[in-house]
């Protein structure tokens, strides 16, 4: 099978779209409602989409397996929301956000779809204005703007520090108007374990109600997997508990190909690790670093108080390797500068994994009164995880995986290989190329929900009979067999290790191998380990309780049980990739300053893997070459 | 339903209605305690039967007390049906520890209320009945040949035993004032960074004005003997 | 540090709880709460036994999700967090903890801590939304709304829908979260068309839903993990006096 992104070629970007849109089949308004679609995950992506939708007069039905779709983590944004809409006069435009992007992304991410993104960005601002969204105003009642993560120009809309928190709860309610109105069907605390595909096209579901645990079926003409990113592989992330990537993996191995799996986002500045106990890491803004300054002992296993070490015998490492950026390099840099500080023994705190955050001189100089301004609720948040308190003490941090740019391959119209079936927000692969901007995600999630899923569907229905679609089918009832036979297998391994350790075991793999740095060796050592843990799970795991009851081993387990096959074929897309781009970096190539090491002629193509076996080792890999049709690559310099 | 059936039944409704009717008889605290401080005046109760006879004859006064009976049993009843919802609300299951931040007075309005019913029976019995509906007041007339109420009062008040029970019931008030007062504005809706704390402040000073005023009686006539 | 665990078991909606006593040892003041719950978990599942249920997702305080009521307090004895910001160094060694799930009619107990809340769901379908379709929106910047305003429905806005301030209610009410939502939409211009019919309709729906009165103890502003005000009741109040007399 030839990968067909179906974006429009040879018109001008800024006609894409618009021209897409018109070029697109329509359903009659009286037959939308003979349409099912199915939502799968309700954060800024599925309730965006199943409103939308719904609002056009599709049934839908979603599906979340939190006990609300309000709590979906799209909740835990922090600082805003990017639009092109250039209320600062400061030269902002459509072009602007889409370069910026594109170069964020280290030119890895498709022109049009980033274009459009830039395009539509504008118009989330609105319809999340018309929904109530509470975002920061100015005193003359207009709305506040702020630069973010490095942007020349300020273009991120921002609700205190909870931006993802009000953008999802806008989306939510707009689902919840369409549910009063009987066009959602809401389904919470229900996971979906598997996807129906008939005659080559997807017709439906598999899901798990959590509270009794009763399997049932889903029929519709087109399915959406809104459920966010795979970053728990890694197990200690800033992602929820909850979040997983058994529907994407599910989808994966009915035939939907899985983009660029490698790309990891790492954040430099989160709440390290304080023990084998922690579930969770915490993100703090990495604004800390325009005051903190960031070093380490000089001495190995230094273990005396950060205050009780003397000037002389610190190593403010960042100022010392790139000393005109010095504590504000980018994300990727910061963060392998502290994994090599700590590899080479010189971490800090019990566990060794730390570098030190200080602003002694920061209140030196601009008084405790200033920091406290500046970064109260931030200090605040440290105090109230680790006890203690950062206005005496060096805060201490460490990097955590905290996003994936790899998801489902999907075309221009967001569709998989599979057709009906769809991949929205961060389940897909599609926008931030290997590495996303900060204030792009919720953007990206809503633009695929509000704005370009439900233009594309109607492409894909008007040739779809209207008639309801069948759940008495040889299909769901093989798709159904095998969910059950999974759930039976796994509870009656009856084994020694929990599933928790298992986890634990995938993610340290994971960190070790297909972390911050990777190299050849490495990622084949890492495959290995995958392939033993994963055989081991199968024989040796304990899942307590029954299948017909709330039983949160179960869920985890299964969740698992798919991490152990999707960090394989992380690590496959990792070796296979033999340059550094963005969240990608290989230790062999690299600039003699450390820097990543494009290889544009090589590798300047969308990896999307067939799946095969359990075994990663077994999958095809498929390239997407991506043209470059209106910016120029360049190398990005921190000198 | 009917708009108004629709609002009266409605949880806020009902709370609406406990708070109008709350205030309506703070607002009889104030007249009832006006006029029995005149019992403090030292001329043999004079001023005091006055009182008590203008209000019992004006046919104003007469009308409100209607008002005022209607008043008491609303708010009882009203506040009988959302006791038995919220207990229903609460559940069958109790919590096994509870360190609720909240006052003291503010949980257990339900139990001053009824402690305050049962003083207003009592206290109907002694100084209101007899009143207004025996042939032969037991306590006579006075030199202006209004009905002796002070010399009931005094009689009353005279036995320790009332006047201990008396004192409690007023601390009950008190209590019941403290959350009373200043929560009737807050269901009314009326909040104010700045006006709130004013409402609460009177509140309080009411809370205790009142019962203290009340309670000083029994205590005058003890001292008195 | 060494604690005693008394928790709650139910094994569904439909049978008796009970309370089951656990020693736990070897805990750690970094742990978080939910950490605590983890060892304990593996614990039991070691020895065969049911780990315990309860909710928990995000574990950086904003999903809401997580709903304990800690000795006697929902989400434990610190002002303003929820349980999973609540750390082991806020108890001693050899302390005892009662781990209990929210107590309240409308919020039956699914399993162990696992509370059913979708009640408060239909409260929100019932009228938590401004009914505007995507696209048909004017200019972001069309409308100006005063910054104060907009900063009180930004507070307002902030409730996670935990659940904390029906649990700490003698009385179940939902008055706190039901008041935050409709002060929010109050608040703005945007939620200004339907204002009166949302007001009615989600105080309608909050009384279907069995909760109980608001009798001002103010507990809920208390045990609220994001410290939503008792000033958003009296709005609710007001706009729903407003509401029933002018609709």
């Amino acid at each position: 099978m030839t990968l067909d992104s179906k974006a429009p070629k040879g018109i001008p970007l800024a006609e894409k779209w618009k021209s897409s849109k018109f070029n697109y089949k329509l359903v009659n308004p009286a037959n939308k409602r003979k349409y099912d679609i199915i939502v799968i995950g309700t954060g800024l992506a599925g309730a965006s989409a199943a409103a939308s939708c719904a609002e056009l007069g599709y049934n839908v039905k979603t599906f979340c397996f939190q006990d609300s779709p309000r709590r979906a983590h799209s909740i835990a944004a922090q600082g805003g929301i990017n639009a092109a809409k250039n209320y600062r006069n400061d030269g902002d435009s459509v072009y602007r956000l889409f370069y910026d992007t594109i170069k964020g992304g280290d030119y890895r991410a498709r022109e049009a779809n980033v274009y459009r993104l830039a395009e539509v960005s504008v118009n989330i601002i609105d319809q999340c204005v018309a929904q109530g969204v509470p975002f920061a105003r100015e005193y003359g009642g207009l709305l506040d703007n702020r630069s973010f993560g490095g942007a020349q120009v300020s273009r991120t809309f921002y609700a205190r520090g909870q931006t993802g928190q009000q953008l999802l709860l806008g989306a939510y309610s707009a689902m919840n108007r369409q549910i009063k109105a009987g066009m959602i069907k809401s389904y919470t605390r229900h996971e979906m374990l598997d996807v129906v595909v008939k005659d080559g096209k997807t017709v439906g579901v598999i899901v798990r109600d959590m509270v009794t645990g009763e399997i049932s079926r889903h029929a519709g003409h087109a399915v959406l997997l809104c459920t966010g990113g795979y970053g728990n592989v890694f197990y200690l992330t800033t992602y929820a508990r909850g979040s997983n990537a058994t529907a994407i993996w599910r989808a994966h191995k009915k035939g939907a190909y899985f983009g660029n799996p490698c790309y990891t986002q790492i954040h430099p500045t989160c709440i390290p690790v304080s023990g084998d106990h922690q579930s969770k890491l915490t993100l703090m803004s990495e604004s800390l670093r325009n005051d903190g300054r960031v070093w380490v002992p000089k001495a190995k296993g230094d273990k005396r108080k950060p205050e009780a070490i003397p000037e002389n015998e610190r190593d403010y490492y960042l100022e010392r390797k790139y000393p005109s950026f010095g504590n504000l390099v980018p994300r990727d840099i910061a963060s392998r500068a502290a994994k090599e500080q700590c590899d080479a023994g010189h971490g800090v705190g019990e566990t060794g994994l730390a570098v030190y955050l200080d602003f002694a001189d920061a209140i030196k100089r601009m008084g405790q009164k200033a920091v406290e301004a500046k970064y109260g609720n931030l200090f605040d948040m440290y105090k109230q995880i680790t006890g203690e308190n950062p206005y005496t003490t060096a805060m201490r941090i460490y990097p955590a995986v905290h996003y994936t740019m790899g998801g489902l391959w999907v075309d221009y119209n967001l569709m998989t290989t599979i057709p009906g079936l769809y991949a929205l927000g961060e389940a897909n692969f599609s926008d931030h190329g290997a590495n996303r901007l900060g204030a792009s995600a919720l953007m990206q999630g809503l633009a695929d929900g509000y704005f370009v899923l439900p233009a594309t569907i109607g492409d894909y229905l008007a040739d779809v009979e209207r008639t309801a679609v069948s759940t008495n089918s040889p299909e769901f009832d093989e798709a159904e067999k095998a969910v059950r036979q999974r759930i039976d297998t796994l509870l009656n391994i009856k084994g020694k290790k929990t599933v928790h350790e298992f986890q634990r075991e995938l993610g340290l793999i994971m960190w070790e191998y297909c972390g911050m740095a990777r190299n050849d060796a490495g990622l084949k050592k890492g495959m290995q380990l995958i392939q033993a843990l994963r055989d081991e799970y199968w024989k040796n795991v304990l899942v307590p309780g029954e299948a017909a009851e709330l039983n949160q081993n179960l869920e985890k387990a299964l969740r698992v049980a798919d991490f152990m096959e999707l960090g394989e074929l992380m690590m496959r897309d990792a070796l296979e990739r033999r340059e550094s781009c963005g969240g990608h970096f290989r230790e062999e190539f690299q600039t003699p300053d450390g820097e990543a090491l494009r290889n544009d002629d090589e590798f300047s193509y969308v990896a999307a893997w067939q799946y095969q076996t359990q075994s990663a080792a077994d999958s095809i890999l498929h390239k997407e070459a991506l043209d470059y049709e209106f910016i120029k690559r360049s190398q990005r310099s921190y000198k | 339903m009917n708009k108004f059936a629709v609002l009266f039944t409605s949880s806020i409704g009902r709370k609406l209605v406990m708070s109008l009717t709350g205030l309506f008889l703070c607002s009889f605290l104030i007249i009832h305690c006006a006029i029995n401080a005149c019992l403090f005046i030292n001329d043999g109760g004079l001023t005091f039967n006055a009182a008590a006879h203008f209000m019992s004859s004006n046919i104003l006064i007469r009308t409100i007390e209607i008002a005022l009976f209607a008043g008491f049993i609303i708010h009882i009843m009203q506040s009988v049906v959302l006791t038995m919802q919220n207990k229903k609300a609460r559940g069958s299951n109790s919590y096994m520890v509870s360190n609720t931040a909240a006052s003291k007075q503010s949980t257990n309005m339900g139990i001053l209320g009824t402690v305050l019913f049962f003083f207003i029976v009592v206290h109907l019995i002694n100084f209101f009945i007899g009143l207004r509906f025996s042939a032969a007041y037991a306590y006579g007339y006075d030199a202006n040949g209004h009905h002796d109420v002070y010399s009931n009062i005094a009689a009353v008040f005279s036995q320790p035993a009332y006047a201990i029970f008396y004192i409690v019931c007023m601390i009950a008030l008190g209590l019941h004032l403290h959350h009373g007062f200043s929560s009737s504005f807050q269901t009314l809706g009326v909040n104010h960074p700045y006006y709130t704390k004013l409402i609460i402040n009177v509140g309080y000073l009411f809370s205790v004005i009142i019962p203290a005023t009340f309670a000083a009686m029994p205590v005058y006539f003890l001292i008195k003997g | 540090m060494k604690l005693t665990l008394k928790v709650w078991r139910q094994k569904n909606a439909s049978s008796n709880g009970n309370f089951e006593t656990y020693q736990i040892d070897n805990i750690i003041e970094d742990m978080s709460f939910l950490e605590m719950m983890d060892v304990l978990n593996e614990k039991l599942t070691k020895e065969n036994l049911q780990p315990v249920a309860f909710d928990h997702d995000c574990r950086e305080g904003i999903c809401g999700t997580c709903s304990m009521y800690i000795n006697g307090k929902a989400h434990g004895p610190l002002k303003g967090v929820t349980t999973c910001q609540l750390h082991m160094r806020s108890f001693k060694d050899g302390d005892t903890i009662v781990i209990e799930p929210w107590r309240a009619s409308a919020f039956p107990v699914l399993r162990d801590l696992i509370v059913d809340r979708t009640a408060f769901e239909r409260i929100q379908q019932a009228g938590g939304y401004v009914s505007v379709n995507t696209g048909s929106v004017p200019d972001a910047n069309a409308i100006p709304v005063a910054k104060a305003h907009a900063d009180t429905a930004f507070e307002s806005a902030a409730c996670i829908g935990c659940g904390a301030c029906v649990a700490a209610c003698k009385n179940g009410s939902a008055m706190l979260f039901v008041s935050a939502k409709v002060s929010q939409y109050a608040l703005l211009p945007q939620g200004n068309v339907e204002r009166a019919d949302r007001v009615l309709r989600m105080v309608a729906q909050m009384d279907a839903e069995g909760f109980g009165n608001c009798t001002n103890t103010e507990a809920c502003e208390a045990e609220c993990p994001k410290e939503i005000s008792v000033s958003n009741i009296a709005r609710l109040n007001r706009e729903y006096l407003a509401a029933s007399l002018s609709k």
